[in-house]
């Protein structure tokens, strides 16, 4: 690892749980988030500075003013251009030694396949159900990890599927639930999806417990939490 | 009976999961459901007894991004 390099992670090559083996892993990890909004922003992000080595973001919404209160890669200047370009121009401004890809384009069932089999772990951004059975359905298929994260409000979800046994659909088996309200404020996000940055990192480095076959949830009313087995 | 429900205490008629989850007016679709921090699948909720302080944890879909 060269010079510039070292400084660069030197907070996280310090860390017993990262270290020089785990930054090697980092760079050679290949990571898709599907959706850069509320939560892709975080996500995206933080993965761009731990030096995540390519990391792919799907997507085919333009920035709007409303997004700024908690999509955090985007300024007001940017108002009516497509996210991903504009989310690969931050990360590249961040990080300029990892390669970002956008694909402006929304994930459906015939393009998931093709898609998902370039990345080894793909993170949810997105914002609505069907796009997430869409996801674990695939991400079975081809074997890949799903870190799964949802919103709604003040509360937040995070597990990781399609590793261990459980699927999206051994948690929400039914699916056809009513789309939900759009009312949020931008910590909900930011912590949801800083946990799901946290679990890739986990994934790639291998340390600690990652979420696999768990789902944690968080109410950010009473800061309640809940850790359960899915199966 | 009194039962823990997402750790508040609630008194409940509710034998078994499936009666809960009437008595509760959960929705028939987009809820996980936790008996001692292990998902049950709702095929099964019926012949989930409950007992003097079970905790259990519902945890709603939520799908905002």
């Amino acid at each position: 690892m060269n010079y510039e390099l070292t400084k660069r992670y030197e907070r996280q090559l310090i860390l017993p749980e990262i270290g020089e083996k785990g930054q090697e892993r980092l760079a050679a990890a290949r990571v898709l988030i599907v959706g850069v909004g509320g939560l892709g922003s975080p996500i995206a992000i933080y993965l761009a500075g731990a030096g995540v080595g390519t990391i792919g973001m799907v997507d085919d919404d333009v920035v709007s003013i409303s997004n700024l209160q908690r999509q955090v890669l985007y300024e007001e200047a940017q108002v009516g251009m497509p996210k991903v370009l504009c989310a690969r121009q931050r990360l590249q401004a961040l990080n300029s030694e990892i390669t970002v890809l956008a694909y402006n384009e929304r994930l459906n069932a015939a393009n998931a396949r093709e898609l998902f089999s370039q990345y080894d772990i793909v993170v949810d951004g997105t914002d609505n159900f069907p796009t997430r059975y869409i996801i674990s359905d695939v991400c079975a298929e081809l074997g890949k990890p799903y870190v799964y994260g949802a919103i709604c409000g003040l509360e937040g979800q995070v597990a990781v599927l399609c590793k261990g046994k459980a699927t999206y659909r051994t948690l929400f088996p039914d699916g056809g639930m009513p789309q939900q309200g759009k009312q949020v404020v931008g910590v909900t996000p930011a912590i949801v999806g800083g946990v799901e940055a946290s679990q890739v990192l986990q994934l790639v480095c291998g340390y600690g417990k990652p979420l696999v076959d768990r789902i944690w949830t968080i109410d950010l009313r009473t800061m309640q939490s809940f850790t359960i087995d899915i199966q | 009976m009194q039962i823990n429900v997402n750790n508040k205490p609630i008194n409940t008629e509710a034998t078994n999961l499936s009666t809960l989850a009437s008595e509760l007016s959960l929705p028939e679709k987009g809820v996980a459901v936790a008996i001692n921090n292990r998902m049950v699948p709702r095929s099964q909720w019926e012949q989930t007894p409950l007992s003097e302080g079970t905790s259990v944890i519902i945890i709603k879909a939520a799908c905002g991004g």
